[in-house]
């Protein structure tokens, strides 16, 4: 293994078998049972007869990570993305292949594993840092950093199971954080907690990023990758799609994943195409806070309607409808649409939307007579980026405009 | 940062316990094991006493029924003293085993998230019933200074004969704990099979109770060296080397096999846990 790796994998696979699931029974008399029958369903299987089928989560998988690199990994759900970590956590064997890894690892893939809910906070700590791999003179030291970063200084002494959600998921996250791995897999865990606890986990992960430690990170919002990730793996059906600088991948990705963002083919007949774009990059699938960024709707057949409009309506991740636009109230002259080409754009400000993931509908409405005749409807999704920005922490507010301070003579 | 490298493959065949890994994981044994004792005393009002009760009525409803009315003999001694003695060391075996048996289906959750030898799961239970042997020990002396039973230096053959029990039921429980993960009716099983199982060690009867061309089976049992040897050395009596002998072998035989089918099994754990 080359010196300068954390990580070496080679040929790398993981086979599950769905349906009969391989040998295994829920309880001994179905196994008797099992064992009684077997003659008859080898007879089945002989036959085409088979509900059983292999399913490889992982196939010939090999990537090369060197030490002190953050690295993403994407894909579409169900790409293998979890079964990659757990492999490289050693929770679960590989069918094939083989795996080099250098230092300690640790993995976040659920937040609190271990921690019992009759035990106080300080005993939680002490056993949760030891599954993960901790000596108790480590967390004797640290302990007072790993209170803190949690903000549970009161109720170190209570049992766990007094706590609030909140406080639970911010000492579970804290133990883990301060495990100083040198190899850290974390899978999507930020997903959980509030705004302000989410931003110091990243804080956090950009810090063990910068230290010197290899992360590998996965997570489906391309914001946070762009932000935390030197280099990204995109997954795709169980395979190593592509392994290259973040900036590549997200654009292999979108380009791949035309149904979710970027770019939307619909088959209507109305709307033919929805692309995001931006200025500097192009089409893509997400933008940072203060890039001004385009919904780009492109017309099949408009049909014979002498009376429609655009409508594009923006929601958030948790589904609050953020803004409206509709095309009719912008554009001067309604002339002007039909003759300059068969595409419509829209520019989003920049500096305006929360980061986060969005949602846009576009609708295509014909009017007559005040009523909607017809209706034609398709949906595309970005993610806004803080990358860097300096951003309040507050979560108050639905959009969070840079709006201009400035000061006066009274 | 720490070099050393590990190297992730699919495993095959069977293999033993990688004890340079276990040894490296010690502190987190010695956390799960206190883990499950303080989580068993606080909270409840009994805690302790618990330890205490439940040994103590088991052995008032014997000395009832098998010493009173059905007029089981006792080797010589006080009836109560004798079934206590006894009882003490299957306890602490019947607990072991039960509890390593269904080890691994409580732990599920950490199984599935976090990497650590899972051998530890069953191996942490057994600290438990460590600590109520513990407390019949200082029962039983105080039984045998009620009842007049002489103290002997005798006594300082318990820690082997304890040893041994416990690696009798480290090698059954292992076992059990990976099967049970496998076929979940297993757990239903255990109580049942360590019903039965106290019923062919002599606790409640004297060996020399069953007839002479019977006792070879009574033999066979694993643990019948360890508890006559428990025993004998309390109660001032003779040790049975040949039956510690046999029990010796046997459970070197369970341990082996048991912990290899753990390994065995162990690498599918997550997936059907």
């Amino acid at each position: 293994m080359k010196p300068s790796n954390a990580i070496e994998a080679k040929g790398v696979g993981k086979q599950y078998i769905l349906g009969g699931a391989e040998q295994r029974y829920d309880s001994f008399g179905d196994m008797l049972r099992g064992a009684l029958s077997s003659p008859f369903r080898k007879f089945k299987k002989l036959s085409g007869n088979t509900s059983e089928s292999l399913f490889w989560a992982l196939e010939d998988i090999g990537f090369d990570i060197p030490i002190g690199q953050v690295t993403g990994v994407i894909g579409r759900n169900g790409a293998g993305k979890s079964t990659l970590l757990k492999v490289l956590s050693r929770i679960t064997t590989p069918t094939t292949g083989e795996i080099k890894v250098r230092g300690r690892v640790a993995s976040l893939l659920e937040v609190g594993s271990g921690f019992h809910p009759e035990l106080t906070g300080r005993e939680n700590i002490y056993m949760n840092a030891s599954i993960l791999g901790m000596n108790r003179q480590e967390v004797h030291s640290k302990l007072d950093a790993i209170v803190e970063f949690a903000e549970i200084n009161q109720f170190l002494d209570t049992p766990v199971k007094r706590y609030s959600s909140g406080m639970y998921v911010r000492l579970a996250f804290s133990v883990a954080a301060h495990v100083d791995p040198d190899v850290l897999l974390v899978d999507e865990v930020l997903a959980v907690g509030d705004v302000k606890f989410q931003q110091r986990c990243i804080g956090k992960l950009n810090e063990v990023g910068q230290d010197g430690r290899t992360v590998i990170f996965v997570s489906h919002n391309m914001g946070l990758i762009s932000e935390l990730c030197s280099h990204t793996m995109y997954l795709k059906n169980g395979r190593l799609n592509a392994y290259d600088d973040t900036a590549s991948i997200l654009g292999k990705y979108m380009s791949d994943s035309s149904a979710a963002s970027g770019e939307i083919v619909v088959e209507a007949q109305a709307l033919e195409k929805l692309v995001f774009t931006t200025a500097r990059r192009g089409p893509t699938n997400y933008v940072d806070y203060d890039e001004p960024s385009f919904i780009e709707v492109y017309f099949g057949d408009e049909g014979n309607y002498s009376d429609y409009h655009v409508e594009l309506l923006i929601s958030d991740a948790i589904g609050r409808e953020v803004l409206l636009s509709i095309d009719k109230d912008s554009i001067q002259s309604l002339e002007n649409r039909r003759q300059t080409g068969n595409c419509l754009r829209c520019a989003i400000p920049n500096g305006l939307l929360r980061p986060g993931k969005y949602v846009v509908k576009v609708s295509f409405r014909a009017l007559r007579h005040g009523y909607t005749a017809f209706l034609d409807q398709a949906e595309i999704s970005f993610d806004v980026s803080a990358n860097g920005f300096r951003l309040s922490t507050r979560s108050e507010g639905i959009v969070l405009p840079r709006l201009i301070w400035e000061s006066h003579e009274s | 940062m720490s070099t050393e490298t590990i190297t992730i493959r699919p495993r095959q065949g069977w293999r033993s316990v990688d004890f340079a890994e276990l040894w490296r994981y010690r502190e987190l044994l010695l956390a799960l094991s206190t883990r499950d004792i303080k989580v068993r005393y606080k909270q409840t009002v009994l805690g302790v006493a618990w330890a205490v009760i439940q040994p103590l009525t088991a052995m008032v409803v014997f000395t009832l029924i098998f010493g009173g009315l059905a007029k089981i003999p006792s080797d010589g001694l006080p009836y109560p003293v004798f079934v206590f003695s006894g009882l003490l060391a299957w306890n602490f075996f019947s607990a072991a085993v039960a509890a390593s048996g269904t080890s691994l289906l409580s732990a599920g959750g950490m199984i599935s998230k976090v990497y650590f030898p899972r051998i530890i799961v069953p191996l942490a239970t057994i600290g438990v019933s460590m600590v109520d042997f513990a407390v019949a020990v200082i029962i039983l002396l105080v039984l045998m200074l009620i009842y007049g039973v002489p103290f002997t230096p005798g006594i300082v053959l318990v820690p082997i004969f304890f040893v041994g029990l416990m690696l009798t039921a480290i090698g059954v429980g292992t076992w059990l704990a990976a099967v049970t993960v496998a076929y979940r009716d297993f757990r239903f099983v255990i109580p049942f099979m360590l019903q039965i199982w106290m019923y062919v060690t002599p606790v409640i009867y004297p060996l020399s109770f069953i007839p002479e061309r019977f006792q070879w089976l009574l033999k066979l049992n694993p643990i019948l060296g360890w508890v006559e040897g428990i025993r004998a050395s309390f109660l001032g009596r003779a040790v049975q080397w040949d039956l510690v002998g046999i029990s010796l072998a046997i459970t070197v035989v369970l341990l082996v096999v048991g912990i290899r089918y753990f390994e065995h099994a162990e690498r599918r754990f997550a997936d059907i846990i």
